[in-house]
């Protein structure tokens, strides 16, 4: 690919998705693109980028797709369920016990592992949240991915990456080859598309948002904005999920890390209790 | 490091898991069948045990009751990988104590997801 239309393209999706596109992802690009230039018949990347300049809109949709990394599987890394589980859970199960209703966002669902894997703990913990409305919502820039995170269906591959047998044995049925997640469970979660560049405030407020590994693909600048977003939709005593390899710290000072809890946030204006739970 | 024995009938399914999980950083046994890995773990009990059902002489659900009859035969874990991918076979290994459950064919990153979900490493 020519410089030049390297640059395009990678302004292109950077102005579209907040992805960084550097020039030793060249190789990257040209892998993900030329499936896609077969797909509609053209004759190889400088027709897409050509296309791209002509403001095809579906083509600039599809190649921004192309572009994002679906990994995902289910309670990755373990750690943050746990800690949702045994500490963010029960200190929202007292914080909210008035009006008995809590909002989790997944902010980069995905193929939807993550917001099922919570799904799966609130049905675990059902005696304790009975009687309770929660709300989660999973949101995916890729239209693609969260019609499949809306299926609930997964391949023997992705049911064996984190997800303990007892809740594959508990919570999915085979389809043919496939793994299909219980009705129980894909009706808690309500999937939808979403840019995290765009205006939030639609979705209302969240008790909890995760939005875990979708920064470390953003400049700084944009992890700024995308943070500020996020805590515009969080009460004060609201709790944020950031990757393993994600913080705040010099990126935005409206999150403070919560002691003892790596990897949770809190708003730096947060009551002392929320910040020291 | 840690110890594992693996059980399995195929001479090839041996050699790949005991790769990955040298890679890991494991320590490793083979048995080719149930009574053969018994009597590995009568002379020494290992952390871990990557177990085949379908095997010759003695299958792996009969190889796991008795191995949890040994002294410290309670504290390995117990991991079976095998053909079996229905939901009736996952519940009957898991009944019959074993901690975690692959289903084959696997690759190295499904063998470190189900070893680190249960705390091996």
């Amino acid at each position: 690919m020519k410089p030049e239309d390297f640059d395009f393209v990678a302004k292109t999706v950077k102005e579209r998705s907040g992805l960084v596109l550097t020039k030793d992802k060249a190789y990257l690009l040209e892998s993900r693109l030329m499936p896609l230039a077969r797909k509609r018949g053209l004759n190889g990347l400088e027709d897409v980028v050509e296309k791209l300049r002509k403001k095809d809109e579906s083509l600039i949709r599809e190649v921004v797709e192309a572009m994002t990394t679906n990994e995902s599987f289910f309670f990755r890394d373990q750690k943050p369920f746990e800690q949702f589980e045994n500490v963010v859970l029960p200190h929202l199960l007292k914080a909210r016990a008035n009006k008995k209703h809590i909002r989790i966002w997944c902010a980069a669902a995905s193929s939807g592992q993550e917001p099922y894997s919570l799904g799966i703990i609130l049905k675990e913990n059902q005696s304790k949240v009975q009687g309770w409305k929660i709300d989660i919502i999973g949101t995916d820039l890729s239209e693609e991915i969260i019609q499949k995170a809306k299926a609930g269906t997964y391949s023997q591959f992705e049911v064996q990456r984190g997800l303990p047998s007892k809740y594959l044995v508990k919570y999915f049925k085979k389809k043919d080859e496939m793994w299909q997640i219980d009705p129980s469970i894909r009706g808690m979660v309500e999937f939808r598309v979403h840019n995290l560049l765009e205006n939030v405030s639609q979705l209302g407020t969240f008790d909890v948002v995760f939005c875990r590994n979708v920064l470390i693909y953003f400049d700084q600048d944009t992890k700024a904005q995308v943070l500020e977003r996020i805590a515009k939709q969080m009460p004060s005593d609201g709790f944020l999920y950031l990757g393993g390899a994600e913080t705040v710290l010099g990126v935005s000072d409206k999150f403070k890390p919560i002691p003892g809890h790596r990897g949770i946030y809190g708003l730096a204006q947060a009551p002392t209790s929320a910040k020291e739970i | 490091m840690k110890s594992c024995l693996i059980v399995d009938d195929s001479k090839v399914i041996r050699m790949v898991a005991k790769k990955i999980l040298q890679d890991l950083e494991f320590e490793t046994e083979e048995a080719e069948d149930g009574k053969a890995a018994l009597e590995a773990c009568q002379r020494r009990m290992p952390e871990a045990i990557l177990l085949d059902w379908n095997m010759p002489v003695m299958d792996g659900i009969e190889f796991l009751h008795k191995m949890r009859d040994l002294p410290g035969g309670d504290q390995a874990v117990v991991i079976f990988c095998t053909t079996e991918n229905d939901i009736e076979h996952i519940q009957e290994a898991l009944e019959a104590g074993a901690d975690e459950y692959i289903m084959k064919p696997f690759d190295s990153e499904i063998v470190q997801a189900k070893f680190s979900q249960v705390g091996l490493i």
